[in-house]
């Protein structure tokens, strides 16, 4: 147990320490179900007043000139509502294709196309998840942006744990 | 009472008369479309069209589609694709090609009644100008109310707009504080109502959760509109919810007035 958690720390450490750098690693559990698609998740950060300052990420099914994947995105309803149904998707250097099942380790530097700069405050990590065939659910993680820390908090059916981790 | 019984007669004989009664009559219209929030370039809604009792359920007669408007982002016409009617439903296509709101609606102003002639009792149904023209002269005994009647539902691809949400100044309409495609449970949604597009205070709104068929409590909530004429919803779980109001409290039209009904499908998502 404590090995697993030395991994995950390190994995997340192993990003250079530059200034306003933000790291988020997200589990996709393993699900037994007859019929499996993987999910389609977004990863944003709200501040206090509950608007989104930064679309970090969101995976989908990109398919040129077949059925387009972007039937599903209201599947993911808090971030549609939010910021998906005014982006003109795919977005450069945020939309991705879908991801298996694993642990998914994701870098941002302040000032790149995905994390714009951010005053020091109070902030929110939303990742939601939604799954073909399958539910949705949302894991978000209140954070304090100017300060070095790193936070976890998990998911009961689509995600399993959720870390943050900041080095201002 | 004679003449009520008569008229529901007629309207469980023939649907399109149906449309025009005030819906005093258990009987609900309805316009219940596949998804409500879609996305992508291009998107298809397919809506289902029925006079029923149950709320969503198809049971009673398929609803007439001649008085079908569909209004786009732009606030041009829209061409539906009509697929046709069965039995207890119609069911026809919406095209989605522009981003934004789109209002499709059973929208008809015209009037309503009977005349005698040659000691028989003439049923008259049509347009204001057409009823000039279309009752023989040597009609007697004539007497036409007026109607406006709106069934209509809301769609929106990509982010919601509201060019197509504007009212027509006929009759009830509902004019969305809250964008009819933005109302999550648990929020309160605010719409005003207006008649002939004025707003209209002391309204009773029907306002009751679809499902109908799974629970033994009607569960209606019956709100009133306040003094600007405006109701406010709250749906406590997500849903299509089914929305209906009239003038006349429901049951008979205002004397020498328009004979006006309303009503509406909302979707509320899960938060």
């Amino acid at each position: 147990m404590r090995f697993t958690l030395c991994l995950v720390g390190t994995s997340i450490a192993a990003s250079p320490a530059l200034a306003g750098d933000l790291a988020v690693k997200v589990d996709i559990p393993q699900l037994r179900v007859a019929e499996y698609h993987r999910p389609y998740v977004a990863l944003w950060i709200e501040d206090a007043k509950g608007n989104t300052v930064a679309n970090l990420a969101n995976w989908y099914q990109i398919r040129r000139g077949r059925e387009d994947g972007t039937k599903w995105l209201p599947d993911l309803r808090t971030w549609w509502r939010h910021s998906g149904r005014s982006l003109k998707l795919p977005v450069d250097g945020v939309s991705g294709p879908t991801r298996a099942p694993g642990s998914h380790v994701l870098r941002f530097t302040e000032g790149s196309r995905a994390l714009p700069k951010l005053a020091p405050g109070n902030y929110t990590l939303m990742v939601e998840a939604a799954r073909e065939v399958g539910g949705r659910e949302l894991v978000s993680i209140p954070f304090r942006w100017g300060a070095a820390g790193s936070r976890s908090a998990s998911g009961s059916s689509e995600l399993g744990t959720v870390t943050l981790q900041i080095k201002p | 009472m004679t003449i009520k019984r008569t008229l529901s007669r007629v309207a469980l004989a023939l649907p399109a008369i149906a449309l025009l009664i005030a819906p005093a009559s258990a009987h609900r219209r309805w316009l219940l479309p596949s998804a409500t929030v879609l996305s992508g370039d291009h998107e298809v809604v397919s809506v289902d069209a029925a006079i029923a009792n149950g709320l969503f359920y198809f049971d009673h007669h398929a609803m007439p589609l001649d008085d079908l408007v569909i209004t786009g982002p732009d606030g041009k016409a829209v061409q539906p694709k009509i697929i046709g009617s069965g039995k207890y439903r119609s069911v026809f296509d919406v095209p989605l090609d522009t981003q934004g709101t789109y209002r499709i609606a059973l929208a008809s102003n015209g009037v309503f009644g009977s005349y005698m002639l040659n000691g028989e009792r003439k049923r008259w149904r049509g347009s204001a100008e057409a009823a000039k023209t279309g009752i023989p002269a040597g009609a007697t005994e004539v007497q036409l109310t007026p109607v406006a009647s709106r069934v209509e539902t809301f769609v929106t691809l990509g982010a919601p707009s509201t060019t197509a949400l504007k009212p027509t100044g006929k009759g009830i309409e509902m004019v969305p504080v809250s964008h009819p495609n933005d109302l999550v449970a648990g929020e309160a949604a605010k719409m005003r109502f207006l008649i002939d597009g004025k707003p209209a205070p002391g309204l009773d709104v029907e306002f009751v959760q679809g499902g109908t068929r799974y629970r033994d409590k009607e569960a209606m909530q019956h709100i009133t509109t306040d003094a600007d004429g405006i109701a406010t919803l709250n749906a406590a779980a997500p849903g299509m919810y089914y929305l209906e109001t009239s003038n006349g409290g429901g049951r008979e039209a205002p004397k020498g007035g328009t004979r006006m009904s309303y009503a509406a499908v909302l979707e509320f998502l899960p938060g």
